[in-house]
């Protein structure tokens, strides 16, 4: 198998405080990753470095094989258009003046991903994406503020499939959603993964989701990895107390 | 005489007189702990503000709420002011916004105490210091001086338990208090308040959308849906035989650990659907 993202020794500080240490990962193609660990403990600025968002301190990473790290930005249009990020809270990632369409093909008219995606017919692009959301066909003309938070994020997932990415980063995409409206969305980012062979890399603090949407986990504490596996082992019988306790975190029903 | 009987309770918002709660009637006894669940819009929080008095003025309340039997619709904000944080108080879903930015979160419980208690003015700093430590924050004395961008967001909620409770009042309303929390800190936070209401004999109105979540503190529970109360009885009850088809999916939603890994979720849509939804 070959690994679509590596990264080797990936630290990143601000000041004094090293957010990551070395941090050595695989990700094969059609992997499900979760990356799981509580608030703080790096799993943000680890998908940071790995979609280039930012640079790490130390350390290298590549992608399908090129290293990315050190490139200038106008050197990684490939990797912005295999790479798509949707972010935790819609309402912070959809610009709320520019309506649905225009958000949703933003990545097509990027000049470095434009090169990438020759001859892409964005009308006939918005229409598919939209139609794998499940999101009317007229949503295009809308504006962010007229959906509801399921639908927000629909949007943002729609973004993100736009320039037809390998890697798709899922950064706590549930966790601004009510309980009901969380399920739908994970089935439609599982069915997405599933039908158009994505690789998925899925933050969550919510074990439970990633237990279930993924085949296999990352455990971070401070920075580090701690733990990893396929996700039946690691929550079946973790073997740090960390893991145990974010698995026992978890809410389920007391009666 | 119940310490909360809500009846009839009806808020109409704007000129267009648009229902957001119909005919909310509930009692709540005293140290009695009952969840509102739903979802976002159903009328959950301006239930809550309704009983705290705390709703816009383009809102119309009619209807009813007792607190030891005295009508509180229609009172002046001075006797609304002393309601509140004395017999009433309430854990918002943001600590953030909840807290003073401005103002050192020990000032700010204090300023609590000190609005209701009489006499307490020379030892507030230290029956602060006592509070912050009995929610479980171990260095209090630190927290007490510091400002809210300086704590954790765990740290900012229990300030907020704190000083809801400094007072020692008859019933804490709980809005989402844990929703903005990660899981681990979400169970810290959780049990602190279950404990803290079992030792000051506080009753507790708690609203969230996850079942799993008012389970963890809540012995009874109401549904609400599009401004009703669709369902309400015993958590275990409801658990084990919703009656409503909403509920149904909600008890669903709120049992992850069932379903297989892999194979599609069980949403609310898949037991109730609105007449006229789209989706």
């Amino acid at each position: 198998m070959t690994a679509i993202l590596r990264a080797a020794g990936l630290s990143r500080a601000f000041g004094s405080f090293e957010a990551l240490r070395g941090i050595d990962l695989e990700v094969c193609k059609g992997q499900r990753l979760g990356i799981v660990g509580e608030s703080g403990s790096g799993k943000t600025t680890l998908i940071k470095l790995l979609a280039a968002l930012d640079q790490p301190t130390a350390g290298q990473l590549w992608f399908a094989g090129r290293e990315i790290t050190g490139l200038p930005e106008r050197g990684l249009g490939f990797l912005r258009s295999s790479l798509q990020i949707v972010f935790q809270d819609p309402r912070s990632s959809l610009n709320p003046r520019m309506k649905v369409g225009d958000i949703v093909t933003e990545p097509l008219r990027s000049k470095l991903v434009r090169r990438e995606l020759q001859g892409v017919d964005r009308k006939e692009r918005l229409r598919e994406v939209l139609a794998a959301v499940d999101l009317p066909a007229d949503s295009g003309d809308r504006y962010p503020h007229e959906f509801s938070g399921g639908q927000r994020q629909r949007i943002a997932i729609a973004r993100a499939l736009a320039p037809k990415p390998e890697v798709l980063i899922a950064d706590e995409p549930v966790s601004a959603l009510d309980v009901s409206v969380r399920a739908q969305v994970i089935n439609l980012l599982a069915d997405l993964v599933d039908k158009q062979g994505l690789t998925l890399l899925f933050v969550s603090h919510d074990l439970m989701v990633v237990r279930h949407l993924c085949d296999s986990v990352v455990v971070m504490q401070s920075g580090q990895i701690v733990e990893r596996g396929t996700t039946a082992a690691v929550f079946s019988a973790p073997r740090t107390d960390y893991t145990a306790s974010l698995w026992a975190a978890v809410p389920r029903i007391k009666v | 005489m119940s310490l909360l009987e809500v009846s009839g309770l009806t808020v109409r918002f704007g000129r267009r007189q648009v229902v957001a709660i119909d005919d909310v009637s509930f009692t709540l006894g005293e140290q009695e702990r009952l969840g509102i669940i739903g979802e976002s819009g159903s009328g959950k929080t301006v239930t809550a503000l309704a009983l705290m008095g705390l709703l816009p003025e383009n809102a119309a309340v009619t209807g009813s709420v007792r607190v030891r039997g005295q009508e509180t619709l229609g009172l002046g904000e001075a006797e609304y002011a002393k309601l509140r944080g004395d017999t009433l108080s309430m854990v918002f879903q943001e600590p953030m916004t909840a807290l003073d930015p401005t103002m050192r979160v020990g000032r700010q419980v204090a300023e609590v105490l000190l609005l209701h208690a009489r006499n307490t003015s020379g030892n507030s700093r230290q029956r602060v210091i006592e509070m912050l430590r009995r929610v479980g924050l171990a260095d209090a004395e630190r927290i007490a001086d510091s400002y809210p961008h300086q704590l954790s967001g765990g740290q900012r909620q229990r300030v907020c338990v704190a000083m809801a409770l400094i007072n020692s009042p008859d019933l804490v309303i709980c809005d989402e208090p844990t929703t903005a929390l990660d899981v681990t800190v979400q169970a810290r936070v959780l049990k602190v308040l279950d404990e803290m209401l079992d030792a000051e004999h506080t009753a507790c109105l708690f609203i969230s959308h996850d079942l799993a979540v008012v389970s963890q503190v809540c012995s009874h529970v109401l549904v609400m849906l599009d401004g009703r109360i669709v369902e309400s009885g015993p958590i275990h009850r409801i658990f084990a035989t919703p009656s409503h088809p909403y509920t149904k999916g909600l008890v669903a939603t709120a049992q992850l650990d069932k379903v297989a890994p892999g194979s599609p979720l069980p949403t609310v849509a898949d037991f109730y659907t609105r007449a006229g939804a789209t989706r």
